[in-house]
């Protein structure tokens, strides 16, 4: 039997093969469970029966120390530095394993409790190498904060210290032993978070080892989790060893720019010759929805940042030939140019084609760049799902749209189509843990036996091709379930799980986009028929959910209002009155000649689109990006850009969750899209204040912060220092058109605070605009999985080593 | 009404339906451990040793398979409640109440109970199990299906460690010619119940006779105890409520029900029901394996039972009930071996291993080979117990070598009271308090070991271990 | 790979006497040492397929039992004690004596990969000490003559 259908056949109560009985974590015991009152050290403690006496002490701020208790995995009991005394009990108890009891009188501060823990330390101590000047934890490090803490200065230990060799498991990951003081955190969060059961436990007594899987290696997802969760530098990163010392780093937490499930990662940077380099991604403060989560791209791909081949200088073709330029000569050919065709041909002859890795600032200000200035309609972008026809279908429907934190809660999961494990490894994290300590209900419809029916309570496997079916079953459709009849799941089966779905109350229905369309507005109508159920449309790039949400489509404007009109936009921004073409629209234009320029912002379509690279060549084409794409080489203009990592704004997952994307590397040479926008559309003689509202500054200013007088930048600019943060402003600052954002995108009128503060705010569909029937066919999956990452992940060293460690070819898993 | 002599011992019995007679000792060929015997001994558990009982036959003649039958005819609550009046206590080494223990399963359960025997016995100084499974494999069985039938578990687990393969075998043979006769297995004795016994081989690993340890282990894990509560009478194999004992103590049961918890509470102490297997070892004249009453003289079990130290030697020390019990010095052996005896006397009676320690003999070096078992047989769960272990074992072998200082002995001991109470399960203790006792005991004999001179007891020419 | 019909037969009958497959595991290993004389990858592999594990559990319960190894043995593993019961009645000097007249150390193989030697943990033969196993027979009540003796009469077998 396969690993996963063994798991599968636990989680269906049989015996757990894998954990030992006693050590599980089931937090949905703790549900409805009265509460008990206890004592801590003089104060009165309330919680629910069954809490951990440890969990139940955070609560009043008593710390227990600890190091191998770790929320939400199981229990061990193992490093005894939690011990505390409860009354009537002969020996000093763990309070990582005691659970509260009525009454219980307990102390967690004496002079014999203190004497256990530091000698705990002490002879945790006397096999420790100490090496704590090179190593990488060193300043982050538990084992040094326990001991500062407690006193085990003094070393009692004279004997040879046991040593062993240090070695690499992976390209990411280092293991060195005497320094491991085996808590055991690496081999459960790999087990029993991440479902990967890579590492487990070698030999036995002092000699006891964590090893991997593959006797001298690692065979996992390489997420890194092992290495976040060492209490101590056992588990070091690859990417990051040995290269600084926390303490000099600055730590920025801002949002991953690979997947779209929006984990936050915190930077860590350092001063560099070409600016502020990145060294190190990790989930440091746990702050975002990903908690402890973090896959290999959020922990690691921010290597692309200062890839050899990255751009620092506009280049503009010379004699055929891409020539390095002054940025002051490529945006006055670019606004020439621009303005030349827009009022020779018209905006028509002018394609726009947006990111969906950019923020939602710069999204929305290409799509109003591309309005306004260049006044065209000819707006795409990567389209990887269906988000129009879900905002039709949920218009009008209050909170019908689940953030990615309601996936950890929800009571039962309904997946339609996708592999979260490979494409959206946050989501697959949340579902995973949701049914391992809630016990939630998750039903699973794939084409492929995905890694998650090991945690499912139903699997059905269908034919690829057959999701919209499923929809169309579950909205009603009888006749469709003699389609989707098989073997193995008769029609019997299919009206017996549409009953049992129907029974599930705050159901989460997830899809992949194999449902589009008319499939979508049938699973919605399925869904809303149950009590609380809620949505998630799944789309693969970071700010895809943005680039959809900010009206980056040719019949589209922000918040999914049609270009015809009936919208407040149309109010305030001169918009052309027909729709524009679509990216094949676009390059058929091109083809015949009629597209005159091609403006094409942090996108390749040429490499990931199958688009003919001579399509254009008859056109202007002016590409903003960090590397010489498949796209950028038929450019006329390639301007170097900055990444997410590199600039400030908000970025929207695919469920609706928006993050503060907060700036933490920098390379010289290079300028954020906003601001090469911003600059296009100064050189083309547009008075920028009407694109970004900012104060009353003169053309001059254009970068220098402005007092606050009229103007929504300026007014961001006050409300800023209202609240006690830094006002500093200008026109080129994307912040300076959140307002705008805010005020006119529906859905978007977030809690400023929260944002700013770090938190996510969820956007609801419910006071979108109508949509409009987009072509299913348009939507075109990045097919990435685990290691991959479109056109950026080709530029990351670790992922490109990983993908080599585990021989799989990039062509095999990139090809789209 | 039938009089029971045992030893010297004349007992009347209360059970009148069977012939529970004490069958003669006869001379059989013994193929792998020498028996002895002394006229102190009271033969209870060891009362079909050399009798070639582990022939079914034989077994069935030497009045086998009757507790049984008696037990299927008595309420589980009976059963108990004559284990509870017996006083029989754990023979595996904490002497818990087998009765009280029993009492602890829940009548409903929605897992499967279990009955699970302990045959790991790997405590040094401790060889008595091996005796029962050779003699007597049996008895065991028998005990197992009346815990069982007392707790109400339907299959019952008898794990012999892996050393033992010869007794594995012995044990697999008795237990296939009982389901032949259909002892066990489906309806036994025609009663409508049914009652399943496996046996289950170890490979090497002292931690796994911990009972919670030896549940993983049977589990085919690795031999880790588990987290109590909760316990595991309650969730116990495979998350069933399970029953432990030892197998000299299940090897006690038929007997109690056939011969009433009277009998066998007076053949002992108060609170202290039945004899014991003592395994006398060491430096002593007549070593061996020897059943004596609960509260027999330690002093005598030396000098009598024993036959004194001999080559002309004096006792130093003597390890009461194992490795893990402190020692008891010359002085201090006048006592009764009972549980709460010895334990009023600082020690414990543990496994019954009574190891003899003369006055050739150095304690550091002894401290020094314990404290190696220790390091060698510690899971490594938890901190104090791997690393201090390590920690006390290296700082001895550098202080017997004669690198010793005197800060060191402060220092094993400062060592061993901070692991003692505080580690994950009861090996950091069975560590600790020995080498206290050593330390407290004889630190006169350490001090001696100071200065770079050379162990005082250490033959000339002796060589290093080989094995560090 | 291939297991004789005696370890299948033993295999098949353990199984069932368990609620989880797992549970056969440490004797199942012991079994397939005992024949193939060392825990291979290839019996490695095997097992774990058989009993729905991954190669790793397997390893991680291999190296927690002393009596099992993945690393060939000469053909009889000599196993002294010197174990307290055993170390006061002389145990050292059957090791040492052993260690001397096969020219190896603890753990290590005779060139002619007849004998490996080990010291070892209590065996349960306090009463008889100083004692020895080799392979799983016991022998008892050791002196260094008597060691010799058994030493000598495995290598005979060894040759018949
Ligand atoms: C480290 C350690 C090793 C133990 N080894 C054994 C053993 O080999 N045999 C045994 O019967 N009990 C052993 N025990 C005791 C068992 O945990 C348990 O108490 C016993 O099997 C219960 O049976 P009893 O109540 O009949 O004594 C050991 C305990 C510890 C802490
Ligand atoms: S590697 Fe780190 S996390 Fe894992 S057990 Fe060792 S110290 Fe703990
Ligand atoms: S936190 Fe309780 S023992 Fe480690």
């Amino acid at each position: 039997m396969p690993a996963g259908l063994r798991l599968l056949r636990e989680c269906e109560g049989e015996t757990p093969s894998r954990q030992p009985a006693g050590r599980r974590r089931d937090k949905s015991r703790l549900l409805n469970m009265a509460d008990v009152t206890l004592t801590v050290d003089g104060k009165k403690v309330t919680a629910p029966a069954g809490t951990l006496l440890i969990e139940a002490c955070k609560t009043v701020g008593i710390e227990v120390p600890s190091f191998c208790y770790y929320p939400n995995l199981s229990l061990q009991g193992a490093c005894r530095m939690c011990l505390v005394k409860v009354e009537k009990m002969p020996k000093l108890q763990t309070a990582c394993t005691t659970v509260v009891g009525e009454g219980m009188v307990v102390i967690t501060d004496s002079d014999e409790i203190k004497q256990a823990r530091k000698s705990m330390l002490e002879m945790l101590l006397g096999n420790h190498p100490l090496d704590c000047p090179v190593c990488d934890a060193g300043g982050e490090c538990e084992l040094q904060d326990m001991t500062f803490s407690y006193g085990a200065a003094e070393s009692k230990f004279m004997e040879a210290k046991n040593h062993k060799e240090e070695q690499q498991w992976s390209p990411v990951v280092f293991f060195d032993r005497p320094r491991c003081i085996l808590c055991y955190r690496c081999v459960r969060v790999c087990g029993e978070g991440m479902d990967v059961w890579a590492l487990g436990v070698q030999n036995r007594g002092v000699s006891s080892l964590i090893a991997p899987n593959k006797e001298d290696h690692l065979e996992c997802e390489e997420c890194g989790m092992c290495i976040d969760i060492c209490p101590v530098g056992a588990l070091t990163s690859g990417a990051y060893r040995y290269k600084t010392r926390p303490w000099e780093m600055k730590h920025v937490g801002t949002v991953c720019t690979h997947c779209g499930d929006g984990c936050k990662t915190t930077l860590g940077v350092r001063r560099s010759d070409t600016g502020m380099e990145i060294v190190r991604g990790d989930n440091r403060d746990k702050s975002g929805t990903n908690g402890d989560f973090l896959c290999i791209k959020g922990r690691y791909a921010f290597d692309f940042a200062n890839h050899e081949e990255r751009l620092t200088q506009p280049l503009i073709r010379k004699n055929g030939k891409l020539t390095p330029a002054t940025w002051e000569e490529t945006f006055a050919l670019v606004g020439k140019k621009f303005a030349e065709v827009r009022d020779k041909d018209g905006g028509s002859a002018i394609g726009v084609i947006g990111s969906t890795r950019t923020t939602n600032e710069e999204a929305y200000l290409l799509s109003k760049f591309a309005r306004v200035v260049l006044k065209t309609n000819n707006v795409d972008h990567h389209r990887t799902a269906d988000f129009p026809a879900l905002s039709a279908a949920l218009r009008g429907k209050p909170d019908a749209t689940a953030s990615m934190a309601d996936v950890y809660n929800a009571p039962a999961i309904l997946l339609i189509g996708n592999d979260p494990t490979e494409q959206h490894p946050l989501l697959a994290w949340q579902i995973r843990n949701n049914v391992r300590l809630h016990r939630a209900r998750l039903y699973l419809l794939n084409s492929q036996p995905i890694k998650l029916r090991r945690q499912a309570t139903s699997f059905t496997q269908i034919p690829a091709g057959t999701e919209g079916k499923v929809a169309s079953f579950l909205s009603g459709d009888d006749a469709a379930a003699n389609a989707l009849a098989s073997p193995s799941t008769n029609r019997d089966a299919w009206t017996a799980l549409r009953d049992k779905l129907h029974e599930e109350k705050n159901l989460i229905i997830i899809f992949g986009a194999e449902i589009r369309g008319n499939d979508i507005a049938s699973l919605i109508a399925f869904g809303s028929a149950l009590e609380g159920a809620k949505f998630i449309c799944l789309a693969d790039y970071a700010n895809s959910r943005g680039a959809a949400d900010m009206g980056l489509y040719p019949d589209l404007l922000p918040g999914y209002h049609p270009t015809a009109g009936g919208s407040d936009f149309h109010q305030e921004w001169a918009i052309p009155p027909t729709a524009g073409l679509d990216l094949p629209g676009m390059v058929e234009a091109g083809k015949s000649g009629k597209l005159k320029a091609l403006y094409v912002v942090g996108s390749n379509p040429i490499g990931r689109l199958n688009i003919d690279p001579f399509a254009c060549s008859k056109s202007f084409v002016v590409v903003q990006d960090m590397f010489l794409t498949e796209t950028a080489v038929i450019a006329d203009v390639v301007l170097p850009a900055a990444n997410a990592y590199e600039k400030s704004g908000t970025m929207t997952n695919t469920c609706g969750d928006v993050q503060l994307v907060k700036k933490a590397g920098e390379i010289s040479g290079t300028k954020a899209d906003f601001e090469m926008i911003v600059r296009i559309a100064d050189a083309m003689g547009f008075d920028v204040r009407k694109l970004v509202p900012f104060g009353g500054g003169t053309h001059a200013d254009m970068g220098q912060s402005r007092g606050a007088q009229s103007g929504e930048a300026d007014r961001h600019a006050v409300w800023l220092e209202m609240q006690g943060l830094e006002p500093k402003l200008t026109p080129l600052d994307p912040m300076a058109i959140l307002d705008e954002i805010q005020r006119l995108v529906p859905g978007y009128d977030v809690s400023r605070v929260n944002l700013l503060a770090g938190n996510i705010e969820h956007t609801s569909l419910t006071k979108s605009g109508p949509g409009a029937a987009q072509k299913p066919e348009s939507i075109s999956p990045a097919h990435d999985g685990l290691f991959t990452s479109g056109t950026l992940g080709r530029y990351s060293r670790t992922l490109k080593s990983v993908m080599e460690s585990h021989e799989v070819k990039p062509a095999e898993v990139a090809a789209d | 009404m039938c009089n029971l002599v045992i030893g010297k011992l004349k007992i009347k019995t209360g059970v009148p339906v069977f012939n529970y007679s004490i069958t003669k000792l006869a001379n059989f060929p013994i193929p792998m451990a020498d028996l002895v015997s002394h006229p102190d001994e009271v033969r209870v558990v060891s009362r079909r040793f050399g009798q070639g009982a582990a022939n079914l036959d034989r077994y069935l003649e030497l009045d086998g398979y009757k507790a049984v039958q008696k037990a299927l005819a008595m309420e589980p609550d009976s059963i108990i409640n004559e284990v509870k009046n017996s006083g029989l206590r754990g023979r595996g080494g904490a002497g818990f109440s087998t009765g009280m223990k029993w009492s602890f399963v829940p009548k409903q359960s929605a897992k499967p109970k279990y009955v699970l025997c302990n045959g790991d016995e790997s405590e040094p100084g401790t060889c008595k199990d091996r005796l029962i499974f050779e003699h007597d494999p049996h008895s065991v069985i028998e005990g197992v299906m009346i815990g069982a039938l007392a707790v109400g578990a339907k299959s019952g687990y008898i794990y012999i460690r892996g050393e033992y393969r010869y007794l594995l075998e012995i044990m697999q043979k008795a237990i296939r010619d009982a389901y032949a006769k259909g002892f066990i297995g489906k309806n036994i004795f025609g009663s409508g119940r049914d009652l399943d016994i496996y046996w289950h081989g170890g490979a090497g690993a002292y931690e796994v006779g911990e009972e919670s340890a030896l549940m993983e282990s049977l589990e085919g894990k690795r031999g880790i105890p588990r987290i109590r509560p909760p316990f595991p009478a309650v969730v116990g194999l495979w998350g069933g409520p399970t029953v432990i004992n030892n197998a000299e103590t299940l090897a006690n049961v038929p007997h109690i029900i056939l011969g009433g918890a009277d009998w066998f509470a007076k053949l002992g102490t108060p609170k202290n029901g039945g004899t014991r297997l003592f395994c006398l070892s060491g430096n002593i004249a007549k070593p061996g394996v020897y059943e004596l009453p609960m509260g027999y003289n330690l002093k005598r079990m030396l000098y009598e039972v024993g036959g004194g130290i001999p080559n002309g030697r004096k006792l130093k020390a003597v390890v009461p009930g194992g490795a893990s019990c402190p020692c008891l010095t010359a002085e201090e052996v006048d006592v009764a071996m009972d549980f709460d005896s010895v334990a009023k006397a600082g020690s414990m009676l543990g496994s019954g291993g009574v190891v003899v320690v003369d006055d050739a003999q150095c304690i550091v070096k002894f401290a020094l080979r314990t404290m190696k078992f220790y390091q060698h047989e510690s899971c490594g769960w938890c901190i104090p117990c791997r690393e201090g272990t390590d920690w006390i074992k290296k700082t001895l072998m550098r202080f017997h070598a004669g690198g010793g200082m005197k800060k060191d002995i402060d220092n094993i001991q400062y060592l061993a009271e901070n692991m003692l109470g505080r580690t994950f399960c009861p090996l950091g203790d069975a560590a600790a308090m020995p080498t206290i006792a050593f330390v407290k005991k004889f630190r006169k004999e350490f001090e001696e070991h100071l200065d770079g001179r050379p162990c005082p007891y250490e033959k000339a020419g002796a060589e290093e271990l080989v094995h560090a | 790979m291939k297991f004789s019909d005696e370890f299948e037969a033993r295999f098949a009958e353990m199984v069932p006497h368990y609620p989880t497959k797992r549970s056969a595991l440490v004797p199942t290993l012991l079994y397939a040492q005992d024949e193939v004389g060392f825990l291979s990858d290839e019996v490695i592999a095997e097992i774990a397929s058989r009993l729905d594990l991954t190669e790793l559990e397997v390893r991680n319960v291999i190296s927690y039992y002393s009596m099992l190894t993945t690393k060939p043995r000469g053909k009889f593993n000599v196993q002294v004690c010197t174990n307290i019961s055993c170390m006061v009645r002389g145990g050292e000097d059957i090791l040492h004596h052993c260690a001397k007249k096969l020219g190896i150390g603890h753990k290590q193989t005779t060139p002619d990969g007849l004998f490996t030697l080990e010291e070892v943990e209590c065996i349960g033969a306090c009463s008889w000490a100083p004692a020895a196993q080799v392979n799983y027979d016991f022998h008892e009540n050791l002196t260094t003559e008597k060691m010799d003796r058994i030493l000598d009469e495995y290598k005979k077998k060894a040759t018949q």
